[in-house]
């Protein structure tokens, strides 16, 4: 049996946040000038790169779709993202991962305009602090949309988790290493659709509901961060102000 | 003032009117696509990227990147590639052209004005030679994105033509953002840096004026030298 950590002191968490705050996000859209679509976030301590190319002919042939776009998602984690070096190249996990996050933006991306072409996403993290699947579909989400690629809406995503048995908000890597349980959600914030959920750890009906009602309220917070890092990128001040600079 | 949306933003509920870059559902019209909204005519979303989607009617231009008797390959900057056949070439009939020889007519890598004649539901598409324009000798080609076109063109032309009369250039505008330059050297580097300016500030206004303060100021430089 693993010693308990204490991970709660006064009622706050030990990065200083109350039980519903999320880490702070910085979100940056159109940062690489190759790709068609692109984004840069930072929640908390997680840095993470999107990029989004297509829709552009598929290869290999064989996997293309007659009706349809056929979506590719990475995720991918550098090797100097953790604290011991990771094996570069996609293991058990990131390959997992990657097909959970694509099927995240399954219900959004209008594939059936694209037949038979192919649109590539990917996420590489550059650096990690737990949640990095979550960061990642938001910056993914923020990338198809700079890229021009026709969507229902744009997906947001975050984490609850339950430390010291308490359900809290967006864990960090110290909580989620020593905490009980740990539930990354994506959802399209307009509808409440949820489209992914995940969990690891055990959680009681009553905290399982508990936490997705904190999430869902979260992932409202994060999509009107999203759309305005959208929205301003091509407001007529911000280039004024950036040239000024 | 414009208004930019992202996709699921709502944006009316008159369906009757909802053009692209929307979609409809319960009822409403919400955007598909990252863009600047419109009212005029149509509800739709002014798109501020993405890919060239060939369409019936389209004047390109084409990129030959491969041969197969009996067509040639054209990347047209969109996500599929189209087909030329021989018999679209005027002049040369069909048995002057034999396998091994289409790269005398046109080559890979050489460019061609080309009219969508025809898109199929599988995105097949056929394609019409447009002989008019020679796009081989003594000019240039520069890529911007499609979306960036009308602002190249301006309202009813007022753009291009004063970039034409300033720059000394032809200017051939085509559909999928390829843009044929011609003319003197400098002219050339002139209107070609000028065309990406406009294609980098397409979204803020008066964008007309501003470039022609910037192409005079630029030839009074140069005159004094």
């Amino acid at each position: 049996m693993k010693e308990e950590i204490e991970l709660i002191k006064d009622g706050k968490r030990l990065d200083g946040r109350g039980f519903d705050e999320l880490r702070p996000i910085k979100i940056e859209v159109g940062v690489l000038k190759r790709a068609d679509g692109s984004c840069y976030l930072e929640l908390g301590d997680n840095k993470v790169i999107a990029a989004v190319y297509g829709p552009r002919e598929m290869h290999p042939r064989h996997a293309q779709d007659a009706k349809m776009a056929v979506v590719k998602f990475r995720y991918n984690m550098a090797p100097f993202s953790t604290d011991d070096r990771k094996r570069p190249g996609p293991d058990r996990r990131s390959v997992e991962i990657s097909k959970v996050c694509r099927e995240a933006f399954d219900p959004v991306i209008m594939r059936e305009l694209y037949p038979k072409a192919g649109i590539e996403v990917y996420v590489e993290l550059l650096q990690s602090d737990a949640g990095t699947r979550t960061a990642g579909i938001n910056a993914a989400s923020i990338a198809l949309a700079d890229a021009g690629i026709p969507m229902k809406d744009i997906v947001s995503s975050i984490a609850v988790g339950k430390i010291n048995g308490e359900v809290v908000l967006d864990l960090n890597a110290v909580e989620d290493n020593n905490g009980e349980a740990d539930m990354p959600i994506a959802m399209i914030a307009r509808t409440n659709t949820i489209t992914a959920l995940q969990m690891d750890g055990r959680l009681t009906k009553e905290e399982f509901e508990r936490g997705l009602k904190l999430a869902m309220g979260a992932c409202h917070q994060i999509y009107e961060l999203q759309r305005a890092a959208l929205v301003t990128r091509y407001n007529q001040n911000y280039e004024s102000k950036k040239e000024e600079r | 003032m414009y208004q930019v949306v992202v996709p699921g933003d709502f944006l009316s509920e008159e369906t009757k009117r909802a053009g692209e870059g929307t979609y409809v559902e319960e009822g409403k019209v919400y955007a598909s696509q990252y863009g600047i909204a419109s009212e005029r005519g149509e509800i739709k979303v002014v798109p501020l990227s993405g890919k060239y989607m060939p369409s019936r009617g389209d004047v390109v231009i084409g990129k030959i990147t491969g041969i197969s008797f009996p067509f040639w390959i054209v990347d047209l900057a969109s996500p599929y590639e189209a087909r030329l056949h021989v018999s679209a070439l005027s002049g040369i009939t069909r048995e002057q052209i034999e396998f091994g020889n289409m790269s005398e007519y046109l080559d890979i890598d050489d460019l061609v004005v080309v009219k969508v004649m025809d898109v199929n539901a599988l995105m097949k598409i056929e394609l019409a030679l447009q002989e008019d324009i020679e796009l081989r000798r003594g000019g240039r080609l520069v890529e911007i994105p499609h979306t960036k076109v009308p602002r190249v063109i301006g309202r009813n032309g007022s753009m291009i033509k004063m970039l034409k009369e300033k720059c000394n250039c032809f200017i051939f505008i085509a559909k999928n953002g390829r843009i044929w330059i011609r003319g003197k050297e400098d002219d050339m580097d002139l209107a070609s840096m000028v065309i990406l300016k406009i294609a980098r500030e397409s979204h803020t206004s008066g964008l007309t004026d501003r470039v022609a303060e910037f192409l005079d100021s630029f030839r009074k430089e140069k005159e004094r030298g």
